[in-house]
C-alpha cells in the first residue's frame, strides 16, 4: 500500500496480530521491561544504525537491531509483539551490536524478549524450537551442548563426507585422544562426575528452568523430569 | 503492571546535564565491586595464584593472567567436535611442566543453549557458573576458561551478580543446597590470554619455521565484544585498536598476519543457526569471511580462539565449494598453531583428522610430511582396535616430534 497523508503513521506498527489482545501484548511488553537487566540494556537510541551495519542477521534477514531498540524505547506495543513473535529468532547473538555508541545492548534485549517468548509458550517460539529439542535434552541432562556422537552424516550432510569418517571411526578415534577426561567418551564432551550432574539437575529444578521446558515442550519435559527425578532420588 | 513512560518523565530526565570526569576511566573496574562484596561477606573471592603475568586491557586497566595452578573449564564444542583444540592447550602446559587440573567436576556453561533457545533464565545461568567456580575453589586451582562464549557469558553474569542483589541472594540460596559458597574468581581469564602471555616462551621452544606462512585472524565476538573492557589490547599490535590476542601469538611465531576488510564481522555461528538453521551460517561464514579473506589476501590458514568460530569457519566451506565459491582455507585455533610450532604430533595432539577443510597444503608448506605421521597414527589406531593398547596417553603424545 503506498504511503499517503491518511495512512502515514510514523513509528507505529500496524496491528498484524489481531488474534492477540492489546492487553496481552502489553502484558508481555512489561514482562520484558520489568526484567532487572532491562535498564542495563537500553539507554536510548540515536538512530545511527551502527548496530545494523555490524549485524550479520541484518545482512541475511529482514531484521534490524535498531528497530528493536527503537520499538522498546518508544514502548510501541504492537511492534514489540511483531518482534517477539518473529524477529527475535533471526538474531545470531554475536553481540556485535554492543558497538552501539549509546551503550545499548540490542542482543541483550533480544535475549530478554526470547526468555519472555519461551516462558509464555508463544506458538511461533514453539515452532522455531521444534527441531532443536534433542539439543536441549542433551545439554540439560549431560551438561554439554554437543557430544561426539552427534556427528552423524544425516544430521550434518552439508559438512562434507568427513562427517561419515568421524561417525564410522568414532569409538577408536575418541580413544586416540591423550586428554584423560576425553579419552573414549562419545556420548558427552568429557567425563563428568555423577555428583556434578545431580547438582546441575538441582539447579534446573530450583531456578524454575524445568517449568520453562514444560511450557515450551511438555513431551521433552516429561522425558527430562523422569530421568532427573529418578537420579536425584537415588542421590 | 507499570505505567507507560510519559512525555513529562522523558523531559524531566533530559533536564539534567550529563557531567563527565576526564580523570575517570569510561568504565568501572569490576574488581573493586568484587572486593567490596567480599568485604561485606556476600561472596568468596578466589584469589589469583602467585605465578601470574600482568597485561593491559582495552581502557588501560591491568589484568592478571595466571601461568599455572589452573583449573581448566573445558569447552563442550571443543572437546566434542574439535578435540585437538583441547589437547593442544594441555600439551602446551605439559611442555613447560606447568601445574594444571583437568576436572571431571565441571559442566559446560550451558550458554550455547541459552543463546540458541533462551530456554533458561538469569538465575539458572548464574548458578551454573557459580557451581563451576565453587568446584574450582574447592580444589584450590584457579579457573581458566577454554570457550569464548563461556568467557563472554560469565563476564556478563559477573556484571549481573555485582549489580543485582536479588540475583546474588537467589544464587546463594541454590548453592546452599549443595553446600557451596557463592564464589567468584578475581579475574575471568580466557585460555587465549594465557597463550598470549606465553607466546614468547613458545617462540623460544619453536622447532618449526613458520615464516613462510600467511595467516588471517578472526577475533571471537564473545571474547572482545561482550564486556569489551576486559579483553587484552596492546599498543604494539594494531596500534591498540583491536584485541591483541591471537595476532600477538602468531607474530611471535614468525607468521605474517594479513589484514582483511571484514575482520569485525562475526563468523556466522548463530548458536541455534549452526545446528538447525544452517543456511544462514553457511552463507555468512563463507561469503563474508572465508571468501573475503581468500579474495583479498589468500592466506594459508585462518586462526581464531573460540569453539564456534573454528567449527563454523571450517565446516561451512564444503557446501560453498560445491557452489564453486572461492574457499579452501584451513581453520585452526591459536593453541593448535603454537603446539604445531613446538613439534606437537599433527594427529596424536593437534588431531587434524577432525577438521574438514583440507589442511594438507598447509602442512606441506610447513615441510611437514603429514603422510608419515598419519601412517604412524594409523598404527596407533590398529593397536587400539586389536586391544593391544587402550588408547593414546600423554606418554605417547608428550614428546615433541622432530620434523
Amino acid at each position: 500500500m503506498p504511503t499517503t497523508q491518511e495512512n502515514w503513521n510514523p513509528g507505529k506498527a500496524e496491528d498484524r496480530h489481531p488474534e492477540v489482545s492489546y492487553d496481552e501484548k502489553e502484558r508481555l511488553f512489561f514482562e520484558v521491561k520489568n526484567d532487572p537487566r532491562y535498564e542495563d540494556f537500553l539507554y536510548g537510541c540515536y538512530e545511527c544504525g551502527i548496530c545494523v551495519s555490524t549485524c550479520p542477521s541484518a545482512r541475511f534477514y529482514d531484521y534490524s537491531p535498531r528497530v528493536i531498540a527503537q520499538a522498546m524505547a518508544r514502548e510501541d506495543i504492537e511492534r514489540v509483539y511483531d518482534i517477539i513473535s518473529e524477529d527475535i529468532w533471526n538474531c545470531a547473538q554475536c553481540f556485535s551490536c554492543l558497538r552501539c555508541p549509546r551503550g545499548n545492548n540490542p542482543g541483550g534485549l533480544v535475549t530478554l524478549l526470547r526468555e519472555v517468548a519461551v516462558k509464555n509458550g508463544l506458538q511461533e517460539t514453539k515452532d522455531v524450537l521444534q527441531g532443536y529439542s534433542r539439543v536441549i535434552y542433551k545439554v540439560m541432562l549431560k551438561g554439554n551442548q554437543v557430544s561426539p556422537d552427534m556427528l552423524q552424516p544425516d544430521f550434518f550432510p552439508d559438512w562434507g563426507p568427513w562427517v561419515g569418517q568421524f561417525s564410522a571411526n568414532m569409538p577408536v578415534w575418541r580413544k586416540a585422544i591423550p586428554v584423560d577426561t576425553l579419552r573414549g567418551v562419545t556420548d558427552a564432551a568429557w567425563k563428568t562426575d555423577r555428583k556434578t550432574l545431580l547438582e546441575l539437575y538441582t539447579i534446573w529444578f530450583e531456578t524454575g528452568n524445568m517449568d520453562i521446558i514444560k511450557e515450551i515442550d511438555e513431551g521433552l519435559y516429561d522425558l527430562l523430569a523422569d530421568v532427573m527425578q529418578e537420579e536425584l532420588e537415588e542421590g | 503492571m507499570s505505567e507507560l513512560t510519559t512525555v513529562e518523565e522523558i523531559l524531566e530526565r533530559k533536564s539534567h546535564a550529563v557531567t563527565r570526569n576526564p580523570e575517570q576511566a569510561p568504565s568501572h573496574d569490576v574488581r573493586e565491586a568484587l572486593y567490596e562484596l567480599e568485604a561485606k561477606g556476600e561472596i568468596v573471592l578466589h584469589k589469583m595464584p602467585e605465578n601470574h603475568v600482568e597485561v593491559k586491557t582495552k581502557f588501560g586497566r591491568t589484568k592478571r593472567i595466571p601461568i599455572e595452578h589452573t583449573w581448566h573449564h573445558k569447552s563442550c564444542g571443543q572437546c566434542g567436535h574439535i578435540p585437538g583444540y583441547t589437547s593442544s592447550i594441555f600439551w602446551l602446559h605439559r611442555q613447560f611442566n606447568l601445574d594444571y587440573l583437568d576436572p571431571t567436576d565441571q559442566t559446560s556453561c550451558t550458554g550455547w543453549n541459552y543463546y540458541a533457545s533462551a530456554t533458561s533464565n538469569a538465575a539458572a545461568q548464574a548458578a551454573v557458573m557459580v557451581r563451576n567456580f565453587a568446584a574450582a575453589y574447592e580444589t584450590g586451582y584457579f579457573p581458566i576458561i577454554h570457550c569464548g562464549t563461556s568467557y563472554g557469558h560469565y563476564k556478563e553474569i559477573r556484571e549481573q551478580l555485582v549489580h543485582h542483589k536479588e540475583l546474588r541472594d537467589e544464587v546463594r540460596r541454590i548453592l546452599d543446597k549443595m553446600g557451596k559458597p557463592l564464589v567468584l574468581p578475581e579475574e575471568l581469564v580466557h585460555y587465549s590470554e594465557w597463550v598470549h602471555v606465553m607466546r614468547h616462551k613458545f617462540a623460544e621452544k619453536q622447532t618449526v619455521d613458520m615464516s613462510m606462512i600467511r595467516a588471517t585472524v578472526h577475533p571471537a565476538c564473545h571474547y572482545y565484544k561482550i564486556v569489551a573492557e576486559d579483553a587484552i589490547y596492546d599498543p604494539d599490535i594494531y596500534g591498540g585498536q583491536r584485541t591483541a590476542t591471537v595476532t600477538g601469538t602468531l607474530e611471535a611465531l614468525g607468521i605474517e598476519v594479513a589484514d582483511y576488510s571484514t575482520w569485525f564481522d562475526c563468523c556466522g555461528f548463530g548458536f541455534r543457526h549452526v545446528l538447525v538453521q544452517r543456511d544462514f551460517t553457511r552463507s555468512f561464514s563463507t561469503l563474508r569471511k572465508i571468501e573475503v579473506m581468500k579474495n583479498e589476501v589468500n592466506p594459508d590458514v585462518t586462526v581464531t580462539h573460540d569453539t564456534g568460530c573454528v567449527t563454523t569457519l571450517d565446516k561451512s566451506q564444503f557446501s560453498a565449494k560445491a557452489h564453486d565459491r572461492n574457499v579452501g582455507i584451513p581453520v585452526l585455533s591459536d593453541a593448535q598453531v603454537a603446539a604445531l610450532a613446538m613439534g606437537a604430533h599433527p594427529f596424536r595432539v593437534v588431531q587434524f583428522h577432525w577438521h574438514s577443510t583440507d589442511w594438507r597444503p598447509f602442512l606441506d608448506k610447513l615441510g611437514i610430511n603429514w603422510q608419515k605421521y598419519w601412517d604412524e597414527f594409523q598404527g596407533d589406531l590398529e593397536m587400539i582396535r586389536s586391544g593391544q593398547k587402550s588408547g593414546i596417553t600423554w606418554e605417547d603424545a608428550d614428546k615433541p616430534v622432530v620434523y
